[in-house]
């Protein structure tokens, strides 16, 4: 293998859980420790020069992913392989000197520039850092330089000036010069131009395509818009809710995507020519909590294409009742016969409840007509509702199990393939 | 600081209307004028009228009734704007009762149908507003903004903080309640694209001024000032083959520049453009912009 077929960067089974911080009294109380599944199993490689997508809607877990690879949260768990160095657990004075090597850039350049450090100080202090440079001319040398190189002119002149004194789109362009002074092999961008008004993003866009085509410069590109992703990006990963549900080239994901989530998000954007209004196929609800997640595929209760074999569970009855109070005609007549939902309790496959002993058939008799009216594939889904005494259960049957799979050159992790 | 200069500008009934512009057009601005929120000490000169009331020469009282009853309003950000001690109950009740007469049970029995419209589940209007979800509470504060049934709607960047999915969702709400009670919309946003799926006409900001005005299928297709088309060629949606951009920035509204506020980013821009402010002249029927060159864009 040549060298530049090696991968830079290599993500194996990566996982990062937040512990979720509850008041004092509620962490004594509670049995079971809760997590934030903020990154669950998410592996990907990144080869020299390319620029790689991480897609998804707030709280996938991507900005954490970009986070994590540069060590910038601890990860709990998996492999990152940066020029083939394993670095999740390295002590700090092995990983500094790798720390030229990769560098990030944050989606608010008005919040990643210190106010009251001029914008010349700011691009050279990662060469003081890292030991790099000395000298105040040597310094402000390279500075210039990196200003020149990425449009930050006249050079001169903005070198004493504060970020006060930028506009947006030229703060970006201090922040690249900032991660570009010591000269990086990877460049996480974590939304870069999502802050920067339309008519300036692609004079950043293009500083980017300059830097990869001058320097071979290897991105891991962050964003939740994907056409952008879609013009910049070699290959894209979709994120959903910590898992990856689709990867592949850019190009085939857009013109034949394959995960229903996918799917869904080419969809949902909003296309600027008023000829081509449509109605859309919109996945209900919105993203789920990233504490408890929903069994089998993450994306099971939104997807317009789910299988009864997807990951159906209590909680999803109980949503489904909540869902027929959303029509004032269905609430009424479930308000009536049945109560309230809080009496519903959900765990793991089953959705149950306590009835009064004269209420348990009629009570059982109404929750089966009413499922009759559910979805098909939820109701497909439902072994069987019982009644063991006082107690009423829907039990629902296990998940199949889910893996990601190769579909015509792309992983797809989704039961339908 | 000029935010908005000689702005005129007209919405019909049942009709929706976009305006549009980057940062510091002046969109927002608007949006507050009309529903008069803008900060004490402000200096507004003109007119606003009103289903023919002119609403500057309204008394405090009279702009109140106006407010939020006919002209209902939805913001950015749900969160700043619902009392995080309130229950979505005593919202509704209180701003129900703000404007008509009637008791608390009927208010409530008007917020679950309000509510369960906009498919919030009614068994959830005693809770919390950090209790739902970001796309749940921007569907709560429409609900709470149409429940008094208002003739015009303001929403200003009703989708800008939530994810694609929830705001095409949310478009699809606004599209419907525009059929079916015949409100006219006033929607405010920098997104082009959710104009062109919304609205029925356009009117393009830069730098406080009306630039274009028109059909969204004029200004989309057959745009006539030089911003408006480098505006739209700015965009990356899925069909980007090349980026283009704007060259400059917007400029400083405390000195703005003379003639076609647009002329130092204009590729087109003549000796003339720096003295004379161009009218806003019709190019086509009911298309009107403001470039001493326009008829050389038809």
């Amino acid at each position: 293998m040549q060298d530049s077929d090696k991968p830079l960067l290599e993500v194996e089974n990566l996982r990062v859980y937040f512990p979720v911080r509850g008041p004092l009294i509620q962490r004594l109380v509670q049995r079971e420790k809760l997590f934030v599944h903020a990154v669950d199993g998410v592996s990907f490689i990144l080869k020299p020069g390319e620029i790689f997508g991480l897609v998804g809607e707030s709280g996938c877990g991507k900005t954490t992913t970009g986070r994590a690879v540069l060590r910038l949260v601890e990860s709990t768990s998996g492999i990152i392989k940066f020029e083939g160095t394993n670095i999740i657990r390295l002590k700090e004075e092995r990983l500094r000197p790798l720390r030229t090597r990769m560098q990030i850039i944050f989606q608010d350049p008005h919040a990643s520039l210190n106010p009251a450090m001029s914008i010349g100080r700011a691009i050279g202090h990662p060469l003081k850092i890292h030991g790099l440079a000395w000298r105040e001319d040597d310094v402000k040398k390279q500075v210039l330089e990196a200003m020149r190189e990425v449009g930050l002119t006249p050079e001169e002149q903005l070198y004493d000036k504060y970020p006060s004194d930028l506009s947006g789109g030229q703060k970006q362009r201090a922040a690249i010069a900032r991660a570009m002074i010591l000269k990086p092999r990877l460049l996480v961008a974590d939304e870069p131009v999502a802050m920067l008004d339309m008519s300036i993003r692609a004079k950043v866009l293009e500083l980017m395509l300059d830097l990869r085509k001058k320097y071979n410069l290897t991105y891991l590109f962050i964003t939740h818009d994907l056409a952008t992703a879609k013009f910049l990006c070699d290959r894209i990963a979709i994120m959903y809710l910590g898992r990856i549900v689709e990867t592949g080239p850019a190009k085939e994901i857009y013109n034949d995507p394959k995960h229903p989530y996918t799917k869904a998000l080419l969809q949902a954007i909003p296309i600027p020519d008023p000829r081509r209004r449509a109605p859309k196929v919109l996945p209900k609800g919105e993203v789920p909590d990233a504490v408890h997640l929903p069994m089998g595929c993450r994306f099971h209760p939104r997807c317009p294409a789910v299988l009864p074999t997807c990951g159906w569970e209590g909680r999803d009855f109980v949503d489904y009742l909540e869902e027929r109070r959303t029509n004032l005609e269905t609430a009424r007549a479930d308000e009536n016969s049945i109560g309230p939902l809080e009496l519903w309790k959900a765990k793991g496959l089953t959705a149950e409840r306590q009835c009064k002993p004269e209420d348990v058939g009629r009570i059982t008799e109404y929750v089966r007509s009413i499922l009759d009216e559910a979805p098909v594939p939820l109701v497909k889904a439902v072994e069987g509702v019982k009644n063991v005494e006082t107690k009423l259960v829907v039990q629902f049957r296990p998940p199949d199990p889910l893996a990601p799979k190769e579909v015509e050159g792309r992983l797809v992790e989704c039961l339908l393939y | 600081m000029h935010a908005l200069d000689n702005i005129s500008l007209d919405v019909a009934s049942g009709e929706s209307i976009g305006i549009v512009g980057e940062t510091g057009s002046g969109k927002s601005t608007l949006g507050k004028t009309i529903l008069e929120i803008l900060p004490p000490r402000t200096k507004v000169n003109g007119r606003v009228l009103f289903l023919g009331e002119e609403l500057s020469q309204l008394d405090k009282e009279g702009i109140r009734r106006t407010r939020g009853e006919k002209i209902g309003l939805i913001f950015q950000d749900p969160m700043t704007r619902l009392n995080p001690l309130m229950t979505i109950s005593d919202h509704f009740v209180e701003a129900i009762r703000a404007h008509q007469r009637i008791s608390k049970q009927e208010a409530l029995w008007r917020a679950e149908t309000a509510l369960t419209s906009m498919r919030v589940p009614e068994s959830r209007i005693h809770n919390y507003p950090h209790e739902f979800s970001g796309g749940m509470r921007q569907r709560i504060m429409i609900a709470l903004a149409l429940v008094l049934n208002p003739s015009l709607l303001v929403a200003d960047e009703p989708t800008t903080s939530l994810d694609v999915i929830v705001e095409a969702q949310i478009l699809e709400i606004l599209e419907d309640l525009k059929r079916t009670y015949k409100m006219s919309l006033l929607l405010i946003t920098h997104n082009l694209g959710i104009v062109a799926e919304v609205c029925d006409r356009v009117a393009v900001f830069y730098a406080g001024k009306i630039v274009e005005i028109g059909s969204v299928d004029d200004i989309f297709n057959r745009p006539v000032h030089p911003y408006t088309r480098l505006l739209l060629k700015s965009i990356i949606h899925l069909e980007t083959k090349e980026l283009h951009s704007i060259e400059g920035v917007p400029p400083d509204l405390v000195s703005p520049p003379t003639g076609c506020r647009f002329h130092p980013r204009c590729p087109y821009a003549q000796a003339i453009c720096r003295e004379t402010v161009p009218p806003l002249e019709e190019f086509r029927k009911d298309q009107r912009a403001a470039c001493l060159f326009g008829k050389d864009f038809l």
